[in-house]
């Protein structure tokens, strides 16, 4: 009797389960792959290597070129200050560092629109020195580096809590240096942790759309990031263009999600 | 243990730089943080006040920011409903549940956070808008809004709940069957009160980022109307030139962010209460990998 109903309770929750995956994240991800290749390989490959569309891609990596090891060396630096150094300003430091999990891409563009506006606190100093921050390059790896800045902090404090502080301990006793340390000791300790951060911040980098959006101006061939290119032309009607651009992102996408597994199990060895 | 010993016994600590190199590290972190973080938000804040209280208030309380603000806070609450009850269960599946292809199905949870979002939005579009190959028409709709919401935040409640199912005590539940309580009873009684510190944060983080999700709705839902949620109401009001009425609803969003940020960090302390290391810095179930593989080996002995 309880065997049976235990065992129907199972297949109910695993159908139910299965099946809101199936629906909200298999079929749109199999959907995606079939609307690019529908009508062959032509159309998307011709979208993507247009001159917009080959620069949008150019910007895009040039952005996580960028932002990514900024936020990285912040990232490791800060975790360091975080846990091995005992300060009444840390639940501080900790807080602003969450922030950019919770508020809105939109939000986050806005406040750097405004920044870095013709009335904004530092818009005119820097366009007199002939910096030219939004509608350009800096403003797009700007909004990147703020959306993407907790990825790598959080991914590294547990596993420098971890880790622990012996070998450090034993390095230091042996005469090296804080600098001989962190490299021979800590780095290579915490390298996984790191690198899984360092995977979830080019992920975002990569998408960020929101945030982009109200700071690029979304300039074809100029300010256009490849997500900013997608939604430029599904809005032209270029739907094969569109969807191309997709698929490329789409494929970046699941290669992180490939990345994420093998370094769990990394850290997990 | 060692994590609290490492945080908590200053001269013991190992990497430890010298007093002027911590002093510098910390004016870095702090810098930074001011000119990346604070300081464009801020931005928003005073301009968002620069007419004063009442040009505050009246740009908060215009039709159309109400409207959007309705819209967007009903949609998440539906989404984090949904989501509590769906997430859970996909957690269950996932660490009570033996079937083929389960560590694929771990794998592609994590979807959400790797998949831009307006390739989401195109996506979805594709299979659920006006040329749906399954029949479901959902394109320019709040449904849209909740379906569109549903995806992005789908792998916090699962990722903040799966850990703490893995690390549950069984013997309980054993002991509990074996008293002659069902299985409805084990689950109200033992098994939820044990998943709700993971289940609560899971859905304030889900709600936070439903509040302010722009590119996943874009697309599918679209800005008419009935389907414009607040991000897409600010950046309109970006677009038509007025920067107060985007700041007003931009400072109403920051604020809802920071209640939800504070409730996840009290969670995780009324979590934490009985747990080994609890540092007092915070840890988001943003990747499942602080949880999944860490604790077992504790619990094994």
């Amino acid at each position: 009797m309880r065997a049976t109903n235990s065992n129907t309770s199972r297949w109910g929750l695993r159908v139910l389960g299965l099946g809101y995956l199936t629906l909200l994240l298999l079929a749109p991800l199999v959907m995606i792959f079939y609307k690019t290749f529908e009508h062959g390989l032509a159309p998307p490959i011709d979208a993507i290597t247009s001159p917009d569309g080959l620069h949008a891609l150019k910007l895009t990596l040039l952005t996580v070129a960028i932002a990514v090891p900024l936020n990285t060396v912040f990232g490791i630096g800060c975790a360091l200050l975080l846990v091995r150094h005992k300060w009444k300003g840390n639940a501080v430091i900790d807080a602003i560092i969450n922030l950019p999990f919770a508020i809105s891409p939109i939000v986050i563009g806005l406040s750097l629109f405004l920044l870095y506006g013709t009335d904004g606190w530092l818009g005119p100093t820097l366009a007199e020195a002939g910096i030219k921050v939004l509608f350009s390059v800096p403003g797009i790896v700007l909004a990147c580096v703020f959306v993407s800045l907790p990825f790598v902090v959080r991914e590294t404090v547990p596993v420098l809590q971890e880790i622990g502080t012996d070998q450090e301990q034993a390095a230091s006793t042996l005469g090296a240096n804080a600098w001989q340390t962190f490299w021979r000791i800590t780095l290579p300790a915490i390298r996984w942790g790191v690198a899984y951060g360092v995977v979830l911040t080019t992920a975002r980098v990569l998408g960020e759309f929101g945030a982009v959006t109200i700071v690029s101006g979304s300039i074809s061939g100029q300010t256009q990031t490849l997500p900013l290119f997608v939604e430029k032309q599904f809005e032209n009607f270029n739907f094969p263009g569109a969807y191309g651009a997709s698929v490329v992102l789409a494929f970046l996408a699941l290669s992180t999600l490939l990345a994420m597994n093998l370094l769990k199990r990394k850290e997990d060895a | 243990m060692e994590a609290h010993s490492a945080t908590a016994s200053a001269p013991r600590a190992g990497l430890r730089l010298p007093g002027v190199g911590a002093g510098l590290g910390r004016g870095t972190v702090v810098l930074y943080l001011s000119l990346i973080v604070l300081l464009p938000l801020a931005a928003v804040v005073s301009q968002s006040l620069e007419g004063g209280i009442s040009t505050f208030w009246e740009a908060v309380t215009s039709p159309l920011a109400v409207s959007s603000l309705k819209l967007t806070v009903i949609c998440s609450l539906i989404v984090v409903v949904i989501n509590a009850i769906f997430g859970t269960i996909i957690a269950w599946i996932l660490v009570r549940d033996e079937f083929p292809g389960k560590a694929a199905v771990n794998a592609v949870i994590d979807l959400p956070f790797a998949l831009p979002t307006i390739v989401a939005s195109l996506t979805l579009l594709a299979l659920y808008g006006n040329d749906s190959p399954v029949g479901i028409h959902l394109a320019a709709t709040r449904a849209a809004v909740v379906v569109a919401l549903l995806f992005v935040t789908l792998p916090f409640v699962v990722r903040a709940v799966q850990p703490l199912l893995l690390e549950m005590d069984r013997e309980m539940e054993a002991a509990a069957a074996s008293l002659g309580a069902g299985g409805l009873t084990i689950f109200r009684r033992i098994i939820f009160p044990n998943l709700l510190p993971g289940l609560a944060a899971g859905v304030a983080l889900a709600f936070a980022r439903a509040l302010g999700e722009f590119g996943s709705v874009l697309l599918f839902a679209g800005g008419l109307p009935q389907t414009m949620v607040s991000s897409i109401f600010i950046r309109q009001q970006i677009e038509s030139g007025n920067n107060v009425g985007a700041s007003a609803v931009s400072v109403v969003l920051l604020a809802a962010s920071l209640l939800l940020l504070a409730a996840v960090t009290l969670i995780q302390r009324w979590g934490n209460r009985h747990e080994r290391s609890s540092s007092g810095l915070t840890v988001m179930p943003m990747s499942g990998e602080d949880f999944t593989v860490k604790k077992d080996p504790d619990e094994g002995h």
